[in-house]
């Protein structure tokens, strides 16, 4: 019988991903009611030595795939490997952050292994043996509460920010496997990322928004400022970014990113339903508008009516002040 | 070329959802759109056959009103459609996959596009699963696309960035929003399209028996609507002064 929850322990360059020890957290209490083990998978290149602080999460067995060939995501490579895993171990459960890596994995795996996957959701808990998943349907008007009821393992991409990090020293036991990378079809010839000092906007703690009251792409530079003063990402509303203001992967919405970030800070957004879609599982949202009739204030938890060029900045200088 | 793209029909972005008696998802008069994540995919699979010459099929899982989302990307240009009717099959994303798959396996592709994720249950697997069934690669979330020689170089979406990925075809593209511009159908194309092959299959026809979903959706609700809070009133510099501090002390977010 399948046994174990498994937790897919997501790095980028050395770094395992907030989301994962999240996941360990959240899947400790999980493991613990089912009375099976938790145990994390660690894919990569030279990634060993990063084992250890998954057992700081929870972990009971960390299970390590390390191959040169793995350095850099590939789909074909890490399927193989987590797949051939999956069919070893038989666990009952596997989770994975709902990133972009994680998407991509998730899907490929759970079909391989024939089994059903939720993707993006934002609660988890045990009934009645099951696990049973929470998670949004048109981008959050509808929440759905779902399971695999017979599949194994039972899949599910949980949204970051989701779960609080707990700290449950373990010393997980650390079991080297061979990971056999295979044939990788889809060759990366050039990686480029974009040199940014912030957060991920699907992971930040804090994200400050523009929308059609940011009035030019050069305006945006207010909301930098004070993103960069609480560590926040910067997004935008689908107003900006089809007037070409922001490039598209800021924009938050139906068609854009989810977020739930602690600190949603919304300047000139009027709050279209598609955008609400996209933040309202924020825990605390702020809205600066001139407009006072404007939806935004309908989801904010504090708001200011003023126009934003005299507010967003005159709010950087308060918020410096009161966490200095 | 011959390019093969997956669509949904979706409701609209602007759809409001409500919950019927029984407690499910309530679809009467919800005014249906394609998913916008698959319009881009029609659009470029459109693009790779005016500059390369081939055709472009449109494959979609649903039921008769799934037509119209069809006849709309055959009015934007496509050549033809096929659609499944699932019957009383429950559809999640592996069931979907399965029939969609087994409808794409008895056709012709060197291509085959789709949205990568759908607006409604924003799943983001079904493509991916089609590419594991039919043992093709998937390249997921592309925003730039170029065909030539059998091969694709695709540019993808990636954490912090992007990269470029080159990969040998037939294989699945998942398309995301920046990909290009779909057209809108023109008067004549819509007149076109009524007069275009739209073949109407049951799983029966695809040689499939009833597939078992692997996801069971146990109940829906509707999100608690969230409270407006405080509207501070005043001057910019008092009002500003007070957000901060009630953001470090009384939300505990700061």
């Amino acid at each position: 019988m399948a046994k174990g929850i498994w937790v897919f322990a997501e790095q980028l360059g050395g770094q395992i991903k907030k989301v994962s020890f999240e996941l360990l957290s959240e899947g400790r209490k999980v493991a613990d009611t089912l009375g099976e083990e938790l145990c994390a998978v660690l894919v990569g290149k030279d990634v060993a030595g990063l084992a250890a602080s998954l057992g700081e999460y929870g972990a009971d067995k960390v299970y390590v795939a390390d191959n040169a060939a793995l350095e850099n995501y590939s789909t074909d490579g890490y399927t193989n490997v987590v797949a051939d895993l999956v069919k070893q171990y038989e666990p009952s459960a596997l989770l994975l952050g709902c990133t972009v890596t994680g998407r991509d994995l998730a899907a490929q795996v759970a079909q391989r292994l024939e089994s059903g996957l939720l993707t993006d959701c934002i609660g988890m808990e045990v009934a009645d043996g099951q696990i049973v998943f929470t998670r949004p349907l048109y981008a959050g008007k509808v929440i759905v509460k779902a399971s695999v009821p017979e599949a194994r393992p039972a899949m599910a991409t949980i949204r970051p920010n989701t779960f609080p990090v707990a700290s449950n020293a373990k010393a997980a036991e650390v079991v080297t496997v061979d990971a056999n990378v295979g044939d990788v079809r889809a060759a990366v010839k050039e990686v480029i990322r974009v040199a940014s000092e912030r957060p991920e906007l699907t992971e930040a703690d804090a994200i400050v928004s523009g929308g059609r009251g940011m009035k030019g792409p050069e305006n945006f530079k207010i909301l930098e400022e004070l993103a960069d003063t609480i560590g926040a990402a910067v997004g935008a509303s689908r107003a900006a970014v089809d007037a070409g203001w922001i490039a598209q992967s800021f924009q938050v919405g139906q068609t854009g990113k989810t977020v739930s970030p602690i600190l949603y800070v919304a300047c000139g957004i009027s709050g279209a339903i598609q955008h609400l879609a996209g933040m309202s599982s924020a825990k605390c949202i702020v809205a600066v508008n001139k407009d006072e009739e404007a939806n935004i204030f309908k989801v904010a938890d504090y708001g200011i009516v003023a126009d934003l060029f005299d507010a967003v900045p005159a709010l950087k200088e308060e918020i410096k002040k009161v966490i200095a | 070329m011959k390019i093969l793209v997956c669509l949904k029909q979706t409701f609209d972005t602007e759809a409001k959802v409500v919950l019927d008696g029984n407690g499910k998802i309530d679809r009467k008069g919800v005014s249906m759109i394609v998913n916008p994540y698959d319009e881009f995919a029609v659009e470029e699979a459109l693009k790779i056959v005016e500059k390369d010459g081939g055709s472009v099929t449109v494959v979609s899982v649903g039921d008769a009103g799934t037509q119209d989302a069809l006849r709309q990307a055959l009015a934007m240009g496509a050549d033809d459609a096929v659609l499944v009717d699932a019957g009383d099959t429950e559809l999640d994303e592996y069931s979907t996959a399965t029939i969609l798959a087994k409808a794409i396996s008895g056709l012709e592709y060197d291509l085959v596009l789709g949205g990568f994720r759908a607006i409604d249950d924003g799943s983001a697997q079904v493509c991916g699963r089609v590419a594991e069934i039919l043992n093709i690669p998937v390249v997921n979330v592309i925003t730039k696309l170029e065909v030539a020689g059998g091969k694709a170089t695709a540019t993808r979406e990636i954490e912090g960035g992007n990269e470029v990925v080159e990969v040998a075809l037939p294989a699945v593209f998942t398309a995301q929003k920046g990909l290009n511009e779909p057209r809108y159908p023109s008067m004549k194309g819509i007149m076109k399209a009524k007069k275009k092959p739209l073949a109407k299959k049951s799983l029966a026809d695809l040689g499939l028996d009833a597939i078992a979903p692997k996801v069971k959706a146990i109940s829906f609700s509707l999100p608690e609507a969230r409270q407006a809070g405080k509207v501070l009133q005043g001057e910019v510099a008092d009002v500003t002064a007070e957000l901060a501090k009630l953001l470090r002390e009384e939300a505990k977010v700061i």
